[in-house]
């Protein structure tokens, strides 16, 4: 059976970034700016994934406002039809940049936090300033007459202010947070010993979670979910591989998710030599992990094989070296083990950062 | 500062017989010709809605209040007026707390 066209498409512009984020989902090979994409090959994308039935754009990276061709390129996303959001740090947003992207048909602007206290949140952003560079974001957003919503990552460094992260969100005016926990590949899995939060920690940010919807609801919509570390079944990583989402990296691989390149033995085909549809419906790496036909026991015969299509493949790969397996985050999995030990593992940790930075790959890598 | 707009403070909207409701701004409901079916966009979400929401949501045009959309439904489907208003009800209170909707 033909699969469904695609929904969104996450178009990571540039990995470029004034942020150094120890948790980046960008790869540890990032990109240079002389390698990405350049203005045509972008707007001619965006057109060929409207015909493929990709209804929202999220503008995203590295940092997307690095990239000089930003209105021009939401411009293109809007007259293609596409609903584009603009995933941002906020840092070195100004005013007639943002009133250009209004007028070219910006739709909303998501904004990242790295914590409510300033000390921290520059801390972990690995810049100075970060903190106060937001907050004035958030308000030219909200100038803007745009919607906003705030991005929060939270860790074992952050956890514990998270009533504070929720009221600084209210207090900017966003109508929406994200509070994301990390996900452990590329980069975060590197820091994993720094950022894992305790069973502890965690319970307490749930119960923040719950009391903090009630009492803002109709003020906030809070978008939560559990971390897999302490989950007893996986979650549908982006709905399904090839489902619904596509990932389209700097310098124009088509992936179907954004830690995918994490896997190896997978050729990821690049919108220079195909297009989008073509890659969609055809290529064998959107091919490989579709559907349940690749699936391994427990999953095969798993009444949730269709709930959670197996979990993450980037997860199974980190956590056993086989990105086919059962996701690890599944009770059910033979190597859930491991997950509860990395968990027991974050009992005793580290605070040192291992910073999302071009110098540190070249050392990660090398 | 923190004011979302014209609509006043804020708080949760409740849905009710003599509300009227509209699209929130940024929020689109639109025809989609590869999927040949109706679609909602809004911030961090998206729906495919199905035919009876879409009915609903044809019928949201910021003049016609909640009673008025119930009783139009229960002209075109001749239903009992009380299982219709609890359908409706639920649904548009839903995408008025996901901030789809609005006053």
């Amino acid at each position: 059976m033909a699969p469904d066209p695609p929904l969104a498409l996450l178009a990571e512009l540039t990995h470029r970034c004034p942020l150094a984020c120890p948790y980046c989902s960008n790869p540890l090979d990032l990109s240079r700016a002389s390698a990405e994409l350049d203005t045509p090959t972008w707007k001619q994308v965006l057109g060929e994934a409207a015909a493929l039935g990709v209804l929202q754009v999220h503008f995203s990276g590295g940092e997307p406002l690095a990239r000089r061709d930003l209105v021009e390129l939401v411009g293109r996303a809007t007259e293609v039809g596409l609903y584009s959001n603009l995933i941002t740090s906020g840092i070195g947003l100004e005013a007639d940049r943002l009133q250009a992207l209004v007028a070219a048909g910006l739709e909303h602007v998501q904004l990242s936090i790295q914590d409510a206290d300033t000390a921290s949140g520059d801390r972990i952003a690995g810049l100075t300033g970060a903190q106060e560079a937001k907050s004035r974001a958030a308000r030219l957003v909200q100038e803007a007459g745009l919607p906003l919503t705030m991005n929060a990552v939270v860790h074992r460094q952050n956890l514990d202010r998270l009533g504070e992260t929720i009221e600084l969100a209210v207090a900017l005016g966003a109508d929406r947070l994200e509070i994301a926990h990390v996900q452990y590949y590329g980069w975060a899995l590197r820091n994993r010993g720094a950022l894992l939060p305790s069973r502890d920690q965690l319970d307490a940010a749930t119960a923040t979670v719950e009391t903090a919807r009630a009492r803002l609801q109709g003020v906030i919509v809070i978008d939560y979910v559990l971390p897999d570390y302490f989950a007893h079944r996986p979650k549908a990583c982006m709905g399904g591989w090839g489902r619904r989402f596509l990932n389209i990296s700097p310098t124009g691989k088509v992936l179907p998710c954004h830690a995918a390149e994490t896997l190896p033995g997978l050729c990821f085909p690049n919108v220079a030599e195909a297009n989008l549809s073509e890659i969609w419906y055809r290529s064998p790496a959107f091919e490989r992990f579709r559907g349940t036909d690749w699936m391994p026991e427990p999953c095969r015969s798993c009444d949730r094989r269709e709930i959670d299509w197996g979990g993450c493949r980037c997860q199974a790969f980190a956590l056993t070296g086989d990105g086919g397996r059962t996701d690890p985050a599944c009770a059910l999995s033979p190597d859930h083990e491991l997950l509860v030990a990395a968990r027991d593992d974050a009992e005793v940790t580290t605070s040192r950062l291992v910073y999302r930075r071009y110098s540190a790959a070249r050392k990660l890598i090398a | 500062m923190t004011e979302t707009g014209e609509a006043g403070g804020k708080g949760r909207i409740p849905v009710e017989g003599k509300t009227v409701l509209r699209l929130a701004p940024h929020a689109k409901f639109r025809f989609d010709d590869v999927r040949q079916a109706w679609v909602v966009l809004a911030p961090e979400r998206l729906f495919l809605p199905d035919e009876q929401a879409v009915e609903i949501l044809h019928l949201i045009d910021g003049a016609c209040d909640v009673d008025c959309v119930i009783d139009e439904l229960v002209r075109r489907y001749e239903a009992p007026r009380e299982v219709i208003a609890g359908d409706v009800t639920a649904m548009l209170q839903d995408l008025v707390d996901k901030k789809v909707l609005r006053r």
